[in-house]
């Protein structure tokens, strides 16, 4: 049985991070039934299901789940609802989560306000054509004035607030009137027609051990049901449908998805390339005419290498790739090889938490250990014949001479800060060779507007950003254009070798500081060996900054009997497993750690 | 005393596990009884087990015997003489063979000693480890440093060979201060010194304090000066190393000590003790129950305290002769290590490792690390089993 358009509500959950999103949905799941208070009992944020979400307390992954409300006029409606994750690197799950939606609920801690992603999140929203539930969450915080962050959403974003439903998602405060304005206020689907050819959107797909490739689809018009056979109308790869479901959120089958719903199918699909997300789905023998428009492909922004510690683990680190890109279309990768590293993949990324967690999930969810090599932007190298290709790894660096100009991508970020640390971020812009387009005010606080070169920020502005502000300034971005600058390439040499994995683009006005920098890191971050290694930057031939890590002088076992020989090979055995998540550089042992976290640089 | 061919040998390993009181730093398998331990029930347990032993092992002439611990002068001389008489039941025990016995000056009354000595007792190993009385009581002794030089006269007065501990690298230990102390006890010293660098072992009352910031050890640099500082005046003085913390006039190493670091054959016999020979034709380790009571009732019940008893593959052969091999000043037999790791050395590293002057090759067929190579011998080994 469908449900009627007139009884679904679609809506996905914005939010700033850390707003509660995810805890709203907790409570929403709870009130109608979805998780019993057993199944709910000591967990919280349970449709952040990876360790690596847990661990973070962060969502990373848009997830579905559809929700059955009786509300109090005494019908029955089917909810969907999306939470999304906030962090600016998650942007693109956002954006396809609204696509696939025609309301959101904008939940605003109001305790802290009106942040950077609370904006770049509801003009997209707004973008979308969607109805927007203002939620004012965490009024059981001391902190919380709620009166006066609606006041600013009026103000800020411009948009109503007087409906605002205030809340606290820990404590479920206020949570069935949120139910209330879903249905009250959101619009339903606003076409479907169960009897037209099947037209449904792919929002999303993920490798499943048991089930295999898992999609997820939002029906148009049509049905979708077990034993159909369906085509991608992008692709044109064509699949019978094996299962059909719903995510409640436990994976219940059902026997069809109707118009306006949300739910999975499985089809035993091999292809990653198959399965592309913002595709249009149809019947094979009776196709829809027209495809929808399509989700704007996600633009990697940061590339690194990934390579297998182990050189034996290079397929199966391909085939962990093949499956975790079908679980996140935003990260891309193309086999490459380095004279250090050997055979692995250049990948792009959405930032660098996006690249932490692809590179973490990698390690975990498939058993692999992985070196990293420094992050880099894309850059775009004007040939002295007048051509132009792209630089997405600073090894492959031709030679300056044919080089007539290097330019660099620029993003537009949007910072929304307390006055008090106005001055340190502003410095920090400036550091970081910003140019300065706007500064207003919202309330007491400064938003500040700023050109940025992307890799000054890739690397650890937002840590950098937070530390300043004590945590309270935001951050949004988005890329805007390619400018000229005044690149070069900085090489380290460890023990006078140089390690092409940590090699990059600098500004040359920023060059000295840099290698300052990251030899002290290095210094740090490369365990002491039984001779002395000098660490060097160098421009060229030039080097222009150096530091020493001394001999190890003590480091012996000073008693040692006949019955210690089992507990010393053992600990042998674990060092020895420990030198190979190092990677040899001539006689130097570089911890594999040590090629990202060389690159966050602190105070600079 | 005999002379030393050179071969690893044979020794038999006895552990007393009881102590009169917990020193704060160790991590030994001791144990601290209020009633009276009975100690004709273990000796009958120890006779039990190596008889069990001897089944494994096959006939063998022993090179040593070793009562550790613990405090194995705790040990009843009666109880001290049946397990030597157990000893010699089971396997050949030639005449004048070393047979140390591990001391706490605390528990030294002097007909005990003689009763030792009686027994078969030919050298012993006092725990003196420092001396001055501050430091002793800060390391949890209950003995003081006339108590220790008393055990010391009287030892060398009935016991043919004698050896000294000592824990240095204290806390706010300086070069002067510790040269002044070693000088003294190279003065009291009869032919064999053990020098241990204090070290912090997890699990025990130390290493919380430690962890705590309640008292710091010399750093890395401060402790490799103090341990330079420990071969010059030690090697000066006649008694060089002849192991990472062993000191011996030469020809007065500890036979038994060696037979560890030489990679020989032991047998262990007592709770927590660990054994290596060769039963058959493969190298086995047997492992006992820790805990005094529990491997009594184990060997009551099922005629052995072993728990453990693993075939080591080759390669982990390879890796236990250079972990103990290496802490010799003689170092190791390259073939042998050879043979059992089905590998040589790669050479680009061992030259490089010599150029750095940490190890070196004593003719064509041995290989040991220099003095420098000793200070971190830990990495030094750990870069050349990869
Ligand atoms: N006091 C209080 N804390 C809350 C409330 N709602 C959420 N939190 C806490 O705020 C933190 C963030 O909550 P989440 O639900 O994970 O936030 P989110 O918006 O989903 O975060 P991202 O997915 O990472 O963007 C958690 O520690 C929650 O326990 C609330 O109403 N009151
Ligand atoms: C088997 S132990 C104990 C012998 C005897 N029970 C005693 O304490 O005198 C042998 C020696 O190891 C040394 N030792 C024990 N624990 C140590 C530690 N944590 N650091 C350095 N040396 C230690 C002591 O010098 C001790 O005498
Ligand atoms: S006397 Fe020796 S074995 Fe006993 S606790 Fe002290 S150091 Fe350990
Ligand atoms: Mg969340």
């Amino acid at each position: 049985m469908n449900t009627p358009l007139s009884h679904i509500r679609n809506f996905s959950i914005v939010a700033h991070i850390d707003h509660g999103k995810s805890t709203l949905a907790d409570r929403l799941i709870q009130l109608c039934g979805g998780l019993d208070a057993r199944e709910m009992e000591g967990k919280e944020q349970v449709l952040d299901n990876m360790d690596i979400e847990k661990e973070r307390g962060i969502t990373i992954k848009a997830q579905t789940v559809r929700l059955a409300y009786t509300a109090k006029n005494g019908e029955t409606y089917t909810l969907n609802l999306i939470d999304t994750p906030g962090h600016v690197d998650f942007a693109y799950e956002v954006s396809r989560s609204l696509r696939a939606c025609e309301g959101s609920l904008l939940v605003v801690d109001a305790s802290q306000g009106v942040e950077a992603q609370t904006l770049a999140n509801v003009y997209q929203a707004i973008d979308a054509n969607h109805e927007i539930v203002v939620v004012l969450n965490k009024v059981d915080l001391p902190a919380a004035e709620p009166e006066r962050i609606k006041e600013q959403v009026e103000e800020v974003i411009g948009i109503d607030a007087s409906q605002a439903v205030m809340i606290s998602a820990k404590t479920g405060l206020g949570v069935p009137d949120v139910l209330e304005a879903i249905v009250q206020q959101l619009p339903p689907p606003r076409e479907g027609d169960a009897t037209k050819p099947l037209k449904a959107m792919l929002v999303d797909s993920w490798y499943d051990a048991y089930l295999g490739v898992i999609v997820l689809v939002r029906v148009i018009d049509g049905v979708l049901k077990k034993g159909q056979t369906i085509r991608m109308m992008g692709t044109g790869a064509k699949y019978p449908v094996e299962r059909t479901g719903f995510f409640t959120p436990k994976m219940i089958q059902a026997d069809q998805i109707g118009p306006g719903e949300f739910g999975f199918i499985t089809a035993s699909i091999k292809e990653v390339a198959d399965t592309r997300v913002g595709d249009t789905i149809t019947e094979d023998k009776r196709p829809t005419e027209a495809a929808l428009a399509g989700f704007k492909p996600a633009q990697p922004v940061v590339f690194c290498g990934l390579f297998p510690v182990d050189a034996a683990d290079f397929e199966d680190l391909r085939s962990a790739m093949g499956k975790l890109r079908l679980n996140d279309a935003s990260f891309s990768f193309e086999m490459e090889t380095s004279a250090a590293l050997g055979f692995g993949f250049r990948c792009g990324f959405l930032g660098l938490l996006h690249l932490e967690i692809i590179q973490e999930r990698l390690e975990r969810e498939f058993n692999l250990d992985l070196i990293a090599t420094a992050p880099s932007v894309v850059y775009r190298l004007v040939m002295a014949d007048g051509g132009v290709q792209e630089l997405h790894n600073p090894a492959d660096m031709p030679d300056v001479m044919k080089i007539a100009a290097i330019e660099e991508p620029w993003i537009r970020a949007t910072i929304l800060t307390p006055d008090d640390y106005l001055g340190g971020i502003l410095k920090l812009c400036q550091d970081r060779r910003g140019i300065q387009a706007d500064l207003s005010y919202v309330g007491k606080r400064a938003m500040l507007v700023y050109d940025l070169p992307l890799n000054e920020v890739v690397f650890d502005f937002y840590d950098r950003l937070k530390s300043i502000s004590k945590g309270y300034a935001s951050f949004d971005y988005h890329l805007t254009d390619y400018r000229e600058g005044d690149l070069v390439k900085m090489s380290i040499l460890v023990n006078d070798e140089p390690v092409d994995a940590l090699s990059m683009l600098v500004h040359r006005t920023a060059a000295e500081k840099r290698g300052r920098v990251l030899c002290e890191k290095l210094k740090d971050l490369i365990p002491q060996h039984m001779f002395k290694i000098p660490i060097q930057a160098a421009i060229g031939g030039r080097i222009i900054a150096r530091e020493t890590i001394s001999a190890l002088r003590k480091d012996v076992t000073a008693k040692c009997y006949g019955g210690d020989v089992t507990r010393k090979r053992k600990l042998l055995e674990k060092q020895k497993e420990g030198k190979k998540r190092m990677r040899q550089f001539g006689k130097v042992e570089i911890p594999q750690e040590a090629f990202i976290q060389a690159l966050k640089m602190g105070d600079s | 005393m005999r002379r030393d061919d050179g071969s690893p040998g044979f020794g038999v390993y006895i552990h007393w596990p009881f102590c009169a009181a917990k020193c704060p730093y160790c991590d030994f398998n001791s144990h601290v009884r209020h009633q009276p331990v009975d100690q004709e029930r273990f000796a009958e347990a120890f006779r039990r087990e190596m008889a069990g032993m001897r089944e494994r092992t096959g006939p063998r002439e022993v090179t040593s015997i070793f009562l550790g611990g613990g405090t194995p002068s705790l040990m009843k001389p009666e109880t001290v003489g049946a397990v030597l008489d157990a000893v010699a039941a089971n396997w050949t025990v030639p005449d004048g063979i070393e047979i140390t016995l591990e001391a706490n000056p605390t528990s030294v009354e002097a007909n005990r000693f003689r009763g030792y000595r009686a027994a078969g007792v030919n050298r012993v190993s006092l725990g003196v480890q420092a001396l001055n009385d501050i430091d002793l009581r800060f390391l949890g002794r209950m003995h003081n440093v006339t108590e220790a030089l008393t055990a010391i006269d009287l030892a060398r007065e009935i016991f043919p060979r004698l050896s000294f501990d000592l824990i240095y690298a204290r806390p706010l230990q300086t070069l002067e201060a510790w040269e002044a102390e070693l000088r003294q006890a190279i003065g009291y010293a009869a032919d064999h010194l053990s020098l241990y660098q204090l070290t912090i072992e997890e699990g025990t009352p130390f290493y919380a304090l430690h962890r705590a910031k309640k008292f710091a050890i010399p750093d890395p640099d401060h402790a490799a000066d103090l341990y330079e500082l420990t071969q010059t005046v030690t090697a000066q003085a006649g008694l060089p190393a002849y192991e990472v913390s062993n000191h011996a006039v030469p020809g007065a190493e500890s036979r038994h000590n060696l037979t560890y670091w030489r990679y020989g054959d032991y047998v262990g016999i007592g709770p927590g003790a660990h054994g290596r020979f060769v039963e058959g034709r493969q190298r086995i380790v047997t492992i006992a129950e820790r805990h005094p009571e529990n491997w009594l009732a184990a060997v009551e019940q099922n005629g052995t305290g072993i728990t453990s008893g693993e075939q080591l593959t080759s390669w982990e052969e390879a890796d236990e002769l250079l972990l103990m091999g290496l802490r010799l000043r003689e170092g190791i037999e390259v073939h042998r290590y050879e043979a059992l790791a089905n590998r040589g050395f790669e050479p680009e590293r061992l030259s490089f490792l010599q150029q750095q002057g940490l190890v070196e090759s004593i003719g064509n067929s041995r290989l040991r690390a220099t003095q420098a190579g000793m200070s971190v011998l830990d990495a030094l080994v750990a870069d050349l089993a990869q």
